[in-house]
């Protein structure tokens, strides 16, 4: 080790905050942005309850794995949507983590459902709950509704389990065998995250 | 490992078989690190990840985390992620813009875009010291060395070994048939990166890259699945259903077409697997990318570029690469039984947007968190990776066509398109790094 000589401290006059010294290097920083407030509808009760039936059977096909009736579920051109990042506003022509009309939606279920889908021995199991029902628009002439909610899927595969929570946006085409989905819209808190492995079905 | 890990592992890897440890050892996995991972040329990103002077990704490299940034003057910088004050992570996020300075969150120490030294608050405090603003130890540090390929950055954390051209030797051609297919000469990243855990030892993931056995076993259930909706679409419709469903059902050809394809060994164990799907259709698509190719290179180097049949570029040990679909999947080790996939694709540069689908339609059904298609693979890496770290036996075999594999000028050629070639040859170097402190 070389011999270090340090000069005698003498007391300083200190200048500046660290705000000064940031902002003297960067000016002043940007005034957030104004958001514009979160479209709800007001609707009845028996509505609203319709649409929560909606939403809570569909989770309930879809964890007991009634892949027909999740099909049934869909209008003839709807789709299942889960954008690569919650900033993204279109699906078409962009990376998106699911991205599903009805025919890719068959494939799945007949791949899940082969012999030989290895990374379904043993199957998975899921469960959902789904809660905090928003329904953001209803047009009364068509009967057509636009509604937000929150799920928590757990998901058990060999002896682990995973969990998923996010947000779902339904846009429901009232039909006359009730609501079909021409487009669901499902992000992941984590979408951006890295996966433990994939997503073998829907969330 | 006890006694001199040089003698130990020459004897793991034997010509057609090599030890479990070599995948479950973790004090190896450190080594791999350094001699490999920490000395060799690793991909870091695409110019085209940071356009703007402050751009920056942060990645690893080996087990080190560094930052790929633009500076003012347009080049591009590898640096360490790391204050040199007291040792602070500079970007804790995967990518942004820094502005014209890196700003240290603990005692706001302020760096230029290359890492130099800018500015420290209440500097008079230094005085005195051995402290200097210009001294390199204030600095972050940059990469030991960095360099770049048709916009593909690569670093080194070694000073000396090969340069990147000589280094990547035959798996230059990912990026050369990646670029020429783009009718300007160039591709453009797209800004999203999926990234998907394999719990499984990163060799596992490059080994099956170019194992032509598995993708009609494995992913039989997709191919089929995916066969049976396109026959459907085609009798629903009368019209050919959409090329990427061709892209899961070419799962189901049966063996002796995939034994036609070809394999290679380059120096640094680079591999390349060739003349899968061909993806040359005559529908008006491709008709006018064809056009609008002659349109920049002549009808007789537009052949050229259009007639090469790579399936799969594997560099060394870092990189897969699907050139004709713009795919690139970077692996990061983070431990003996944990491997990270960056996945990205790119845009040819001046091409039709429908080829750009192409891309787009092979990186979701393929590359995406909810494929169909590596689920099963990541599904065999873990059990494989499982199944190696049990006592139920110490090798594992690369016996298929062993013996036969003619070399010339140190490339390698497969007999057959399902050799197991690929294996050997990454295993070979892979023992020649590890017992040459990373020099091949
Ligand atoms: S650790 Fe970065 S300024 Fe102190
Ligand atoms: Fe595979």
């Amino acid at each position: 080790m070389t011999e270090i000589k340090f000069a005698t401290a003498k007391p300083n006059k200190i200048q500046g905050s660290a705000t000064e010294w940031a902002e003297q290097l960067d000016g002043a920083p940007p005034a957030a942005a104004k958001l514009p407030p979160l479209p709800v509808a007001k609707v009845a009760q028996e509505l609203q309850t319709a649409v929560e039936q909606f939403l809570y059977r569909q989770a309930e096909i879809l964890d007991d794995k009634h892949w027909d009736e999740w099909l049934e579920l869909f209008t003839a051109d709807g789709h299942y949507w889960m954008p690569a990042s919650e900033e993204q506003t279109k699906a078409d022509g962009m990376p998106n983590i699911f991205w599903e009309d009805l025919d890719l939606m068959r494939v799945r279920i007949k791949r899940v459902n082969h012999p030989r889908a290895w990374s379904q021995k043993p199957p998975h199991r899921t469960c959902h709950v789904v809660s905090n029902v928003v329904i953001e628009k209803h047009d009364p002439a068509s009967g057509d509704v636009v509604v937000r909610s929150k799920f928590h899927m757990a998901e058990f595969r060999r002896d682990n389990v995973r969990h998923f929570v996010g947000k779902y946006r339904h846009e429901l085409k009232k039909t006359k065998d009730g609501y079909r989905i021409k487009l669901q819209r499902v992000d992941p808190v984590n979408a951006e995250g890295p996966y433990e492995y994939v997503l073998l079905t829907w969330l | 490992m006890d006694g001199s890990v040089t003698g130990d592992i020459r004897a793991l890897v034997e010509p057609d078989r090599v030890h479990r440890k070599c995948y479950t050892d973790p004090d190896i996995f450190q080594l791999e690190m350094q001699n490999i991972h920490e000395k060799t040329w690793i991909y870091v990103g695409h110019e085209s990840q940071v356009k703007n002077p402050g751009d920056y990704y942060t990645t690893l490299v080996g087990r080190q985390p560094m930052i790929m940034v633009r500076a003012k003057d347009g080049k591009v910088h590898v640096l360490y992620n790391r204050c040199p004050h007291r040792g602070a992570m500079l970007c804790p996020d995967r990518h942004g813009n820094t502005g014209q300075t890196f700003k240290c969150s603990y005692h706001a120490w302020r760096f230029n875009l290359d890492g130099s030294l800018l500015k420290v608050p209440v500097a008079e405090q230094y005085e005195g010291t051995r402290f200097d603003l210009a001294d390199k130890q204030f600095h972050m540090k940059p990469a030991e060395r960095t360099e770049s390929y048709r916009g593909f950055v690569f670093a080194s954390l070694s000073h000396d070994g090969p340069d990147l051209r000589t280094h990547l030797s035959g798996a230059i051609r990912a990026f050369d048939d990646m670029c020429d297919r783009a009718p300007e000469g160039e591709v453009e990243i797209v800004p999203n990166c999926f990234r998907v855990i394999q719990k499984s030892n990163w060799k596992i993931f490059l080994e099956n890259q170019l194992d032509a056995v598995h993708p009609s076993i494995v992913h039989e259930s997709s191919g089929r699945a995916a066969l049976e909706v396109e026959k459907d679409i085609e009798k629903r419709t009368g019209k050919k259903a959409p090329l990427s469903y061709h892209y899961i059902s070419a799962f189901t050809e049966p063996f002796f077409r995939w034994d036609t394809l070809n394999t290679m060994g380059f120096p640094n164990g680079h591999c390349t697997l060739e003349g899968y799907m061909g993806l040359r259709p005559k529908d008006p698509d491709t008709l006018e990318y064809e056009a609008v190719m002659e349109k920049h290179y002549g009808k007789a180097r537009t052949e050229e570029i259009l007639g090469v049949n790579l399936h799969h570029v594997l560099v060394y040990p870092c990189l897969s690469v699907q050139s004709p679909l713009q795919q690139l999947r970077a692996v990061r080790p983070l431990a003996h039984d944990r491997t990270l996939t960056e996945i990205w694709h790119f845009r040819l540069k001046g091409a039709p947007e429908a080829i750009y689908r192409r891309s787009l339609d092979y990186y979701y059904l393929v590359n995406a968190p909810s494929t169909m298609i590596n689920a099963d693979d990541l599904d065999n890496f873990w059990r494989c990776h499982t199944g190696l770290s049990s006592q139920g036996g110490d090798w594992v075999s690369f016996h298929r066509n062993a013996g036969q594999d003619p070399s010339k000028d140190g490339v390698y050629t497969s007999v057959t398109g399902m050799s197991e070639l690929p294996m050997r040859h990454m295993m070979k170097t892979w023992a020649d790094y590890m017992t040459n402190g990373g020099r091949r």
